[in-house]
């Protein structure tokens, strides 16, 4: 039954992975890519390693840890990768609406 | 005085850590308490930024309420994701725009950016002072205040309590 009810978590996480994928495949630009690279992956391989500890109990805590650092380091490495693309001075898609942080540090630039 | 905060809450962190690694035994658990000793008086100085955590009562319950709220927020940004990338044309209006955040710690507004990537359509880009710059895939309103009430104050919240 457990096994079961892992495998289908599983299945679910890997399901997010691949929707993930094809952001990364379908976005127009760094910053859009970055954010489906982030969001359905952190949750597909978090349920990805929850449907493994379901199935296999005794591998349960250690898991959990896993998914804990996951979690605590996948933000903060796309959040490096955003800021940096953007001092790299890559822009953002004819489609976007505004850029509030270009604006502000071209303010800085005319000041200085 | 922040740096025996520090001190404690590391070597909970780590103490922890060791148990669910080795498992609940006697000898194993002396020889994991004084590495944790050791490793706590070498980093206390150095992981102050810890001391911001408040452990009252009402702090701890605001700390489940947000583990709780975050892990909804997760699920949901998922799925949003999930089907902006399945339509097929694609509905996205993005762009960075600039919220305010009222959390004066440090590790709160750590805390705060960390959550903000992770939920529905919003990353964080930059942070200079109490002004986030956040890349929104969905842009809903112009102005700095009702961008930080729709982003920022889901979370802020809770982490003031826990925080302050």
């Amino acid at each position: 039954m457990m096994l079961l009810i892992g495998s289908i978590v599983c299945i679910l996480g890997s399901l997010f992975l691949f929707l993930g994928a094809m952001g990364v495949l379908r976005m127009p630009d760094v910053y859009n890519r970055m954010q489906a690279g982030t969001k359905a992956t952190t949750l597909g391989s978090m349920l990805t390693l929850l449907g493994i500890g379901l199935a296999i109990n005794e591998w349960l805590p250690k898991l959990i840890l896993l998914v804990l650092f996951i979690l605590f380091t996948n933000p903060i490495s796309s959040h490096a990768l955003a800021r940096a693309a953007h001092f790299a001075g890559i822009k953002l898609t004819d489609k976007s609406l505004r850029d509030n942080l270009a604006e502000d540090e071209s303010k800085e630039k005319s000041n200085a | 005085m922040r740096s025996v905060k520090a001190f404690i809450i590391s070597y909970l962190i780590l103490i922890l850590l060791w148990v669910v690694l080795t498992g609940w035994r006697g000898d194993e658990l002396i020889v994991g308490s004084i590495a944790a000793v050791i490793i706590s008086l070498v980093f206390a100085p150095s992981l102050s930024i810890l001391a911001d955590l408040k452990l009252t009562p009402l702090a701890i319950m605001h700390l489940a309420l947000y583990l709780l709220v975050f892990c909804i927020e997760l699920f949901k940004s998922a799925i949003d994701v999930a089907r902006r990338v399945l339509s097929p044309s694609l509905p996205i209006n993005p762009g960075i725009v600039k919220v305010r955040t009222k959390l004066k710690s440090k590790l709160g507004r750590i805390v705060l950016t960390n959550s903000i990537t992770l939920t529905p359509g919003t990353m964080t880009v930059e942070a200079k002072g109490e002004y986030l710059y956040i890349h929104w895939i969905d842009i809903k309103s112009d102005d700095i205040e009702t961008a930080t009430n729709t982003i920022v104050s889901t979370f802020e919240r809770h982490l003031e309590v826990i925080f302050g």
